[in-house]
């Protein structure tokens, strides 16, 4: 039966625009409440989100936050996304009839740029101050009613933090009419006929509406499309011809168009900020006293030191009771199943399979949530510009930026949080060097693998505290150095273009918001199980099924089980290739199932050497483990865990890609395969050759 | 003392009026569209604790760059 309901017209769209660091994360949150879907565009890893708010009659609105940009003319995929939205060249995304711009009130004329690009399209714009309460403390006032007057559109000052100016924001945006602005800027003399040339092209081959072609075409004149991103529509050819004629004639007269449309932007803006800004002499700001500490040469080494130490506790002492806490719970899930379900090839794929490779996912939460928890903090206070201000100078030495500090400092606890944090990198190439070096830096599951073979490296019971210290600071120097060398041949060779640009806003900054911060890091948490948790589960299954079968017969030990299962055949395959770095098929097997993440290594090895009772994390007892793979030989006799095989087999993990979930989130990260594959390759082909130098070194002289 | 001066080498505290810099290359066209343009007054408030990059206060708020481009800026002191 038809219902008798009228299907409910579809909502407006709106898009919120605005620089980084004005607020806009907040306005959306405090727009849309719970009431919003996070996600990625289609093709790029750009954060998509899309939420709901109600107008004054209670129609819902759909409000899309866009990435934040200082312009439409895009340098990061981020502003790509935003200026291919505005400009409808995104089909899964709808193109806005209306858009909210937010400034910080605060700092008006740089942030009116983008503005003054985006009334250029033709479509209503509201434009909320915000932060009007910051403006007010650094001695300005603005006139409000005179801008919007000069730019007839509606301004509404706001609160967003405290929700000030909210109901107003709602209003106007509940207005059945709302006016296009009647703000007029000349185009420039010397490139007039070029944008009227282009916009005519747009209306005529790519279906453009007029005004937004016009928008398009003075943006096509600055932008030279530098950055065009994946899902983006391309311009039609005779479009792209009439871009290219003009170029090609300007660039051999000298004109340069681009600078000739940022200056007359720019002196439209300053007459109007004359009109409505008005400064009272203030004094210093508190920005100002806490930078002075904070960036002062020996403080700010001082507070960097302590901010990261601080971060990291958190993450090792946090993390452990909820990882605990899943571990065991997660097991004795796995139990009650097997006891509730007959025995048999199901029972063992859904346990140590599914439920296996569930817990493997639910057991890197707790630290991405710290993390992003403390991440999120340093973004909102603004202490993440200074922190990238004081390490530039160091990270620029290897071809990156100070953007790249905080996510190769947190792949020390763990890669996943760390590739997800390169989000914060503008530039693509940075970005993909950092995601491809930051599993070099030594994480918290090597410490098993290192713990062990230190135990059975060393003479006698006990290791003294200064050599496990000597050796894990050697292993954590040569991930380091690993990281720093491959990002500096990656820069020179890989991934060559322009050097890295540093030209980053430094905040004021604000106290957090911890609602704002929570929700960032629930939202990240939520991105890691949805994008990477299915591939880690599929492959947690495969590496199951490789251990699992074929089938041993019946009374068979667990060790037998393993060594005639695929993966200790392929043990035995890989024999030959590893002989030379001084491992047997027994090690072999340990690589190969550590695969699904570097401590497997410790539990396989104990299956394969016929070991009870090593027990995992802090229980971890390695006594038993140890004695064992002193007692392991060579067929020929020959001892086979050497000390100089424990050290070789200790370097092969600080390089060799060992985790299938941060595979999983490298390609998740860059939306390649071929990435993965390729960090694959680098890390255990590094991996093998400084084993096999080290292996054959030692062997030489004599060890 | 000369007037014309390069960006970078102001002194902490010190003002100027920007007078010209490179047209092409996306990090100018960036600087541009941030506010940085010739006539544009600029203050340089400090440099990070390695001695680069530069901080500058333009506009209003608060902008770093690298030495290695405000070499190719040209400024007039004040």
């Amino acid at each position: 039966m038809a219902s008798l309901h009228p299907a409910p017209a579809t909502p407006r769209v709106f898009a919120v625009v605005g620089n980084p660091n004005c607020g806009k994360s907040t306005l959306f949150n405090a727009l849309t409440g719970l009431k919003q879907k996070v996600g990625n565009y289609p093709g790029v890893t750009v954060e998509k989100k899309v939420g709901t708010a109600y107008s004054q009659h209670g129609q819902p609105m759909t409000v899309i936050d866009m990435p934040g940009s200082y312009s439409l003319a895009a340098r990061s995929p981020d502003e790509a996304v935003t200026r291919d939205v505005l400009l409808g060249r995104r089909s899964d995304t709808p193109t806005p009839e209306r858009i909210i711009c937010i400034v910080d009130a605060s700092n008006l004329e740089r942030s009116l740029y983008l503005v003054h690009q985006v009334l250029d399209l033709g479509r209503p714009v509201i434009l909320v101050l915000n932060m009007m309460d910051i403006a007010a403390k650094s001695g300005i006032a603005l006139r409000i009613a005179r801008l919007e007057k000069e730019l007839g559109i509606p301004v509404i000052p706001c609160e967003a933090v405290n929700g000030k100016g909210l109901i107003d924001l709602k209003l106007a945006m509940s207005r059945p009419d709302l006016p296009l602005s009647r703000h007029a800027w000349d185009v420039p003399k010397a490139i007039a006929p070029a944008v009227a040339e282009l916009q005519a092209s747009l209306v005529d081959n790519d279906n453009k509406p007029p005004l937004s072609a016009r928008a398009e075409a003075l943006l096509l004149l600055t932008d030279q499309d530098a950055v065009r991103v994946s899902g983006s529509t391309p311009l039609s050819r005779r479009t792209s011809e009439i871009l290219k004629g003009w170029q090609g004639r300007w660039e051999s007269e000298g004109t340069d168009w681009a600078a000739i449309l940022v200056q007359s932007r720019y002196d439209s803006i300053g007459k109007m900020a004359a009109e409505v800004v008005q400064r009272r002499p203030a004094g210093s700001s508190a920005t100002d006293r806490i930078d002075a500490a904070v960036t002062d040469p020996v403080w700010g080494w001082i507070i960097l030191v302590a901010v990261m130490a601080l971060v990291f506790l958190s993450i090792f002492t946090l993390a452990e009771y909820p990882m605990d806490w899943i571990d065991h719970h997660v097991a004795a899930f796995g139990e009650w199943v097997r006891s509730s379900l007959a025995p048999g090839d199901l029972r063992n794929l859904l346990t140590d399979g599914a439920i296996a490779g569930v817990g493997s996912i639910l057991v890197f939460l707790p630290q991405i949530l710290i993390l992003f928890f403390f991440i999120g903090l340093l973004e909102s206070t603004g202490y993440m510009a200074r922190a990238a201000f004081i390490m530039d100078r160091l990270m620029s030495r290897v071809g990156l930026n100070g953007r790249s500090f905080i996510p190769m400092l947190s792949s020390y606890a763990c890669a996943i949080p760390g590739i997800m944090a390169t989000r914060t990198i503008e530039d693509a190439k940075d970005r993909l060097v950092t995601i491809l070096v930051a599993p070099l830096m030594s994480c918290s599951a090597r410490l098993p693998v290192y713990l062990i073979m230190i135990a059975a490296l060393v003479p006698g019971d006990r290791v003294p505290l200064m050599t496990k210290v000597g050796i894990m600071m050697l292993m954590y120097g040569l991930g380091t150095g690993g990281a720093f060398g491959f990002a500096w041949l990656f820069k020179r060779t890989l991934l060559k273009g322009a050097p890295s640009m540093m030209i980053m806003e430094l905040p004021p900054y604000h106290l957090p918001r911890l609602k704002d911060v929570a929700f960032h890091m629930v939202e990240r948490a939520w991105i890691f199980v949805r994008n990477a948790g299915t591939v880690i589960l599929a492959i947690s299954i495969v590496l199951w099924f490789l251990s699992a079968y074929p089938r041993a017969p019946q009374g068979a030990s667990a060790q037998e089980q393993l060594a005639g299962s695929f993966a200790g055949r392929a043990g035995h395959a890989i024999e030959p290739l590893i002989k030379p770095l001084g491992f047997d098929w027994r090690v072999g097997i340990g690589l190969i199932s550590s695969f699904a993440a570097r401590e497997v290594f410790v539990s396989s090895t104990a299956v394969v050497f016929n070991v009870e009772n090593v027990g995992e994390g802090k229980d971890m007892n390695v006594v038993p483990l140890r004695t064992a793979l002193r007692d392991a030989r060579w067929p020929d006799g020959r001892p086979l865990f050497t000390p100089l095989v424990c050290l070789g087999l200790m370097v092969y993990y600080v390089f060799a890609m060992q985790c299938m979930s941060t595979v999983a989130v490298v390609w998740r990260e860059t939306n390649s395969l071929w990435w993965p594959l390729f960090q694959i390759i680098y890390m255990t082909g590094t991996a093998w050759v400084v084993t096999f130098v080290v292996y054959q070194a030692g062997r030489a002289l004599g060890f | 003392m000369p007037v014309e001066a390069k960006l970078s080498e102001l002194s902490v505290g010190a003002s100027a009026i920007v007078r010209a810099y490179p047209k092409s290359g996306a990090f100018f066209l960036r600087l541009r569209e941030m506010g940085v343009l010739p006539g544009t007054p600029v203050t340089l408030v400090r440099t990070a604790p390695l001695g680069d990059p530069i901080e500058i206060k333009v506009r209003g708020y608060n902008l770093t760059l690298r030495k290695s481009e405000a070499e190719h800026i040209v400024v007039e002191r004040l």
